[in-house]
């Protein structure tokens, strides 16, 4: 035994990469299906034609599709692939059950190919995010748990005895994650493609809207602040700014977020106590956000100059200004006078996309392009220029689609709440949607800037992924 | 709510923003003054963590959101049963705005609820206001241009369910009306369905494409079933709203295969009543934009 082996062995560290590497792979395929479902029903607001005249491809059936795609199948894949490659790098170690690792990627991809069949079937519960159909329900509940034991038990078996933040992050969304899709699913079921909600009237949908809003908080925020808290310093090469902060604003964090979900339900039948905790536990949410935003910037301080030649740490601290700008419109539009001019309009369509683009997206762009040379033995991406490039095409789709959302989206407010001198309302419901048609040509146009991206990515990924490793022979 | 309710609401949203204040103050409470190159001394993957203290912006950022969110609870609804010093109900807000409206522009509407529809027709303002009470509360169904759609009638043609004169409108109106077709399947067969239904369609002339015997067989079966409502001539009859079959407008559709649906399987049709929801006032000014559609050369611009 020589020094030879020694280095080969600390080389190849013993870790699981397989099934990250499933899952890194799988979130560009799905990122391209999903972004591009969002692209056509996009388009289908503004060329009705598009609907092509049939169920199954019309806006309704596609819309949760869609969203189904970009959250769960190209958000959750990276959300696997980053919390399984950061929980054994930070805690060096193996991930526990390989076996139960494997079957969620396996049982992962079953959820999502049965949500691309029924969801354009019409076979739905009509709870928003929260589609799918029993059956399917049960088994993302088991993939879900599974998870969780695989993640758990790899951080049981860690060599150093701190928990890196990360993990916290990774693992605060896991489980509530779990609790929130096993509640807010239960349901009757009445045959195998139709049940009904266990809740009723403002009961059920406070309940849907304390899922969908810490859907938004734990899957799409605290699981993407885990893959930010790895991937941001480890790409700048810096420490972490202050962990000091980690740890007020995670558990700042995960103790508001999840009162917030009544402000979905201002000026309903929610009651007007729950409305109002809503609402101050949203603006409470503003600084513990921002400490996330905050954290990841400051870190970068030092290492600015990289920026110039780093397309992928660009990725990040566009994502940190996405997530800081989208974290403070929203506690705004959660206050309750703000929310009468915004509720129901585009804004909020556009205000979750520039945490949906700007923030998630983003992100994981810039962990896949860390992550993908890495689990293939690379020295890096096949092309830097066209992470650059994709860069750009995100940016600019982006700041297009956002911005088309907030003018049509204030154009319908003020149209909506419009009187005349006799106290009728001024414009019909139509004339607001067509004052709307030069927003979403534009906003089609942003998307598409950002499928392209997408595809460049996609192409990228398969030239790094498909050429062979030149060192085979040496390392022989 | 019951007091359990209320103590769990008050005692978790207590508990909460308390906990949330003590980590905040706790932790920087044992912080450093200044800003440090010092590390925690863990080390993950390579990745350090500096001991540096808290932005003090972002502190004073959260401790002016905890302060309002105090102060937010205490004068407004949120814990529990605690109405709030202000008093302020969503429900209180509501019937203040009304009772503004009302007092505003209620007399406008009275004025123009008390004259009759046939002056109005010639009062091009109030033409409008009864256009845009239409716009925002029956184009949804009835469309923007009142030509209807599959299922609503069309308001423009002068040919009526339950007639056009200003009191049929108006009731119409004010009671919604409700037209159901039964269903026929179970008495008259596919066979007969298919008879009838090409029977009716040669009412209209078209041509259904049927042969002879099937029609003979066709007005047999109509003549025994349909006519108590469609009347012997299969012109209708308008105190039951039962449709008019020999004027070739369908409100569900002319086609062999939608006309034996409708025979088959019923319709079902709705209109609401709008007494509760507009009120007399706003209901007599939409009937006289309704009936200025088919009794004035000009509709007013809208």
């Amino acid at each position: 035994m020589s020094t030879a082996t020694l280095q080969s062995s600390r080389d190849h560290q013993p870790y699981n990469y397989k099934v990250v590497r499933q899952f890194a792979l799988m979130a560009v395929v799905w990122g391209v299906v999903g972004m591009a479902t969002g692209l056509l029903i996009a388009s289908q607001m503004v060329f009705p034609d598009l609907n092509l005249g049939l169920p199954w491809t019309s806006f309704g059936r596609l819309r949760p599709l869609h969203t189904n795609l970009v959250i769960f199948a190209f958000g959750g894949c990276v959300l696997f692939a980053t919390s399984y490659y950061v929980v054994q790098r930070t805690c060096q170690t193996t991930l526990a059950l390989p076996t139960l690792a494997a079957f969620t990627f396996w049982g992962w991809q079953l959820v999502l190919i049965a949500a691309t069949i029924t969801l354009p079937m019409g076979i739905t519960s009509s709870k928003e995010y929260a589609e799918l159909e029993w059956p399917i329900d049960i088994l993302i509940a088991v993939v879900w748990v599974s998870y969780a034991l695989v993640f758990f038990a790899t951080i049981m078996q860690r060599k150093s005895r701190h928990i890196y933040v990360a993990n916290w992050f990774f693992g605060a969304f896991i489980i509530t994650v779990a609790v929130l899709h096993i509640v807010n699913s239960a349901a009757i079921p009445v045959s195998l493609t139709k049940s009904y909600s266990a809740y009723s009237g403002a009961m059920d949908a406070m309940i849907q809207w304390w899922y969908g809003h810490n859907a938004v908080g734990f899957f799409l925020t605290a699981g993407f602040l885990g893959i930010m808290y790895y991937f941001v310093p480890k790409q700048a090469g810096q420490p972490v700014y202050s962990y000091r902060l980690s740890i007020v604003h995670f558990w700042a964090l995960v103790a508001i977020y999840i009162w917030a979900g009544p402000h979905h339900l201002h000026y309903t039948a929610l009651p007007d106590w729950a409305q109002s905790l809503g609402m101050v536990m949203s603006l409470v949410l503003l600084a513990p956000s921002w400490g996330g935003m905050i954290n990841g910037v400051m870190t970068l301080s030092g290492a600015w100059h990289k920026l110039r030649t780093d397309p992928i740490l660009r990725f990040l601290v566009v994502s940190l200004s996405f997530y800081g700008m989208s974290t403070f419109e929203g506690p705004m539009m959660a206050i309750k006078t703000v929310n009468a001019l915004s509720h129901y309009t585009d804004w909020t369509i556009g205000h979750v996309h520039s945490g949906a683009l700007g923030w998630v997206a983003m992100i994981s762009f810039g962990a896949l392009y860390h992550l993908i040379p890495k689990l293939y033995g690379k020295q890096q991406m096949y092309s830097i220029p066209l992470i650059n490039t994709h860069f750009w095409l995100a940016t600019i789709g982006t700041v297009l689609y956002i911005v088309a959302m907030w003018v049509n989206g204030i154009t319908q407010g003020l149209m909506w709440r419009a009187v005349n001198e006799d106290g009728t309302l001024t414009y019909s419901f139509m004339e607001s949607v067509a004052a709307s048609d030069v927003g979403y040509i534009v906003r089609a146009v942003g998307g598409g800037f950002f499928v392209l991206g997408m595809l460049v990515m996609a192409w990228n990924v398969c030239r790094t992924v498909c050429e062979p490793v030149p060192e085979t022979v040496a390392e022989r | 709510m019951s007091t359990f309710w209320h103590w769990w609401i008050v005692l978790l949203t207590i508990a909460c923003l308390a906990l949330v204040t003590w980590i905040l103050f706790a932790t920087r409470h044992a912080q450093r003054k200044d800003i440090t190159e010092q590390t925690t001394g863990h080390d993950h993957d390579g990745i350090e963590e500096y001991d540096n203290p808290l932005p003090h912006w972002w502190f004073l950022l959260f401790v002016i959101t905890l302060v309002f969110t105090v102060g937010y609870l205490l004068l407004y609804p949120g814990l529990g049963h605690w109405a709030g010093l202000f008093g302020w109900s969503s429900q209180g807000e509501l019937e203040r705005s009304q009772l503004k409206h009302e007092r505003r522009y209620a007399p406008e509407f009275a004025r123009y609820g008390a004259t009759p529809v046939e002056e109005l027709l010639s009062n091009p303002r109030a033409l409008r206001m009864g256009q845009r009470i239409y716009l925002n509360n029956c184009a949804l169904c009835h469309g923007t241009d009142a030509r209807g759609s599959f299922g609503f009638p069309n308001l423009s043609d002068d040919n009526w369910l339950y007639g056009g004169t200003v009191d049929a409108i108006k009731t119409t109106l004010l009671q919604g009306r409700h037209g159901i077709m039964p269903a026929w399947e179970a008495i008259l067969g596919e066979q007969g369905v298919h008879q009838v239904a090409s029977y009716t369609r040669e009412l209209s002339g078209i041509d259904s494409g049927a042969s002879p015997s099937d029609l003979t067989a066709g007005e047999t079966l109509f003549k025994n079933n349909c006519t108590v409502c469609h009347g012997a001539d299969g012109k209708g009859n308008m105190a039951l709203g039962a449709p008019n079959l020999t004027n070739n407008i369908w409100l569900y559709g002319s086609t062999q295969i939608q006309v034996e649906y409708t025979i088959r399987r019923g319709r079902n049709g709705v209109m609401p009543a709008w007494k509760d929801i507009l009120g007399e006032d706003k209901v007599h000014l939409v009937t006289a934009y309704v009936y200025s559609l088919t009794h004035q050369a000009s509709a007013p611009e809208g």
